[in-house]
């Protein structure tokens, strides 16, 4: 029974149709929790699944979540990707228990139901009973009792899953700008070079809005301004789509640019630090565009990261009202030499659970999730650099949460 | 494994001990909030790496946090104590005896697991880290200190944010 059929029909209320209001309870309802499971993870999205790498050759699936529901991707003996519930369709019992795996079936360990790599159910052990005894019902038909499937997509070797029929195809849910922002950072194939994952003590769109919050970024984050990493007096500008779920912020290299803004606004700052070894930023222009930074997200939940030479998907999963794990998938390219290798390596001290960049985002959700303890009557204001949610060239802005919140509430019904 | 066959009980015991004292010592450094003095339990020319027992397993080179210098390790002390913004937290180290695997050119190749213990400002304490050190060690030097230490981790898991090194 959906949210929708229990008379339920729409989420939170909102204090206004502004986008810049958002009511702080979207972060501590249990009910608008489930009803997110429902309309958002479940809904007309595209959620990512897994690298294409993950599961190259015949045979090989991942076990993962859309949101909290359990899900298996698998590439088939034909080459083909398919994606179905991690449910046994006899008694509920979870199919594929390790987080990935080969084989020509997925066999269920309770009863032993068997199922293809495209979630057929092939075999039901004692269908026929024993000795012409018990067995299932004359009117049993393994064709009723195949796993629910999810329509699968992929774009520049990333795996997207949707459970909803009436999503639009992936390209026109991105919209084209982020598509080619993706197509841009995942130019050819990518390999995995490092995995972590941090235990966030808040609710997943804490960290979501982080991700598309370029206003916080060198205030937060005052390794960046003592070394002078990303500026918002940079070129650079932010790219959301029309419904405003999906974005990408970016940022061109120039350090020659002074910091009078800073300065006036008197933010904390201790310019008299020096790096002792500068290799943890040394970096190339990869792209040949000069764009040092992108970070692109995806509605729900994911992000693509470039940030110079560290490549990054993650995937911020919810797992209770004030609980979320971050994944963090860390990339290399097929062609990279030993040189630049190293320099993601030794750039990867920027982000990640210890990231000189990064680390603040791990805990500044948790700190909000806490003052919103009992205490989460009144509404947030998203207001940095207007009402809108539309793409603009400047970073002193939070219109790409503002976009967020735009897609969240077509979805919700709020 | 032991030290290389011919070499006296007493040698490889006194290794044994210095290099437990070792780990005791740079645990203490960590715990005590002496982090300026952890630079100087590694060569300059080192290697330091948090992974996770999976990722190591797989061959991935990534690290949460990676030193390739020892430059790296005082801007990873410099950085915490500077720039970046968390809640106050201290560890306490458990750390487990070390079995030395091998001991060549005045190398040792050595194992010690540990866990460490996140203890909040407010009091909140958590089991934050377990795993194992695999170090080489510079035994030639009457200091002995660190030219690779690999923290590997049982999980990939880390609760909130690594800032303090393990």
């Amino acid at each position: 029974m959906s949210v929708q059929d229990a008379g339920f029909d729409h989420g939170l209320t909102f204090p206004s149709n502004a986008l810049s209001e958002v009511p702080f309870r979207v972060y501590t309802d249990p009910e608008q929790y489930r009803l997110e499971q429902e309309r958002i993870f479940k809904g007309p999205t595209w959620n990512y699944l897994c690298l294409e790498a993950e599961i190259a050759e015949p045979g090989d699936w991942v076990a993962t979540t859309i949101g909290e529901v359990a899900v298996i991707v698998a590439r088939g003996p034909d080459g083909a990707v398919n994606a179905f519930v991690n449910r046994c369709a006899h008694r509920g019992n979870l199919l594929c228990l390790t987080e990935k795996g080969h084989g020509k079936e997925i066999t269920c360990i309770y009863h032993g139901w068997s199922y293809d790599l495209a979630g057929k159910l092939t075999g039901v052990a004692f269908e026929r009973g024993v000795k012409r005894q018990g067995g299932m019902p004359p009117e049993f038909r393994k064709d009723e009792h195949h796993l629910q499937r999810l329509r699968v997509a992929e774009l520049s070797g990333l795996i997207f899953g949707s459970f909803d029929n009436n999503a639009p195809d992936l390209e026109t849910y991105l919209g084209p700008v982020v598509a080619g922002g993706i197509r841009r950072v995942l130019n050819r194939p990518a390999r995995i070079i490092g995995r972590s994952t941090q235990v966030l003590p808040n609710n997943w769109k804490l960290y979501f809005e982080n991700t598309k919050d370029t206003y916080h970024a060198s205030i937060l984050h005052t390794f960046l301004t003592t070394f002078r990493i990303n500026r918002l007096s940079q070129a650079g500008g932010i790219n959301i789509d029309e419904s405003g779920g999906n974005h990408f912020s970016f940022a061109k290299l120039d350090y020659a640019a002074e910091d009078a803004e800073y300065k006036a606004a008197q933010l904390r700052s201790d310019t008299d630090m020096k790096l002792q070894d500068n290799s943890v930023i040394e970096s190339v222009d990869e792209y040949g565009d000069s764009i040092s930074v992108q970070i692109l997200t995806v509605f729900p939940n994911m992000v693509l990261q470039q940030i110079r030479n560290t490549i990054a998907v993650r995937v911020c999963r919810p797992r209770g009202v004030d609980r979320s794990e971050l994944d963090w998938i860390h990339l290399g390219f097929a062609g990279d030499d030993e040189a630049m290798t190293e320099r993601r390596l030794r750039q990867g001290n920027l982000v990640g659970p210890s990231g000189y960049i990064a680390l603040e985002d791990g805990c500044v959700g948790g700190f909000v999730q806490r003052a919103l303890q009992y205490n989460d009557a009144d509404s947030g204001v998203v207001m940095m650099g207007g009402h809108d949610a539309e793409s603009h060239s400047f970073r002193a802005s939070e219109a790409a949460i503002r976009g967020f919140w735009k897609k969240y509430r077509a979805l919700t019904g709020a | 494994m032991t030290a290389e066959k011919g070499a006296s009980a007493v040698d490889d015991l006194a290794l044994r001990l210095a290099l437990g004292d070792l780990n005791a010592a740079y645990a203490d450094c960590i715990d005590d909030d002496r982090l300026e003095e952890w630079p100087d339990f590694f060569l300059e020319d080192c290697r330091y790496l948090i992974t996770s027992r999976e990722s190591y397993a797989a061959g991935l080179r990534h690290g949460v946090i990676y030193c390739a210098s020892r430059g790296m390790l005082l801007d990873r002390v410099m950085a915490m104590r500077r720039a970046n913004i968390f809640e106050p937290h201290r560890y306490r180290h458990i750390v487990g005896p070390t079995r030395i695997d091998r001991v060549e050119g005045g190398v040792a190749e050595a194992r010690t697991n540990f866990l460490a213990v996140r203890i909040m400002h407010n009091g909140d304490s958590q089991l934050f880290a377990t795993g194992r050190y695999l170090d080489r060690v510079d035994v030639a030097q009457t200091q002995h200190r660190f030219i690779e230490r690999l923290v590997v981790l049982d999980s990939q898991k880390i609760d909130t944010l690594l800032v303090i090194p393990l």
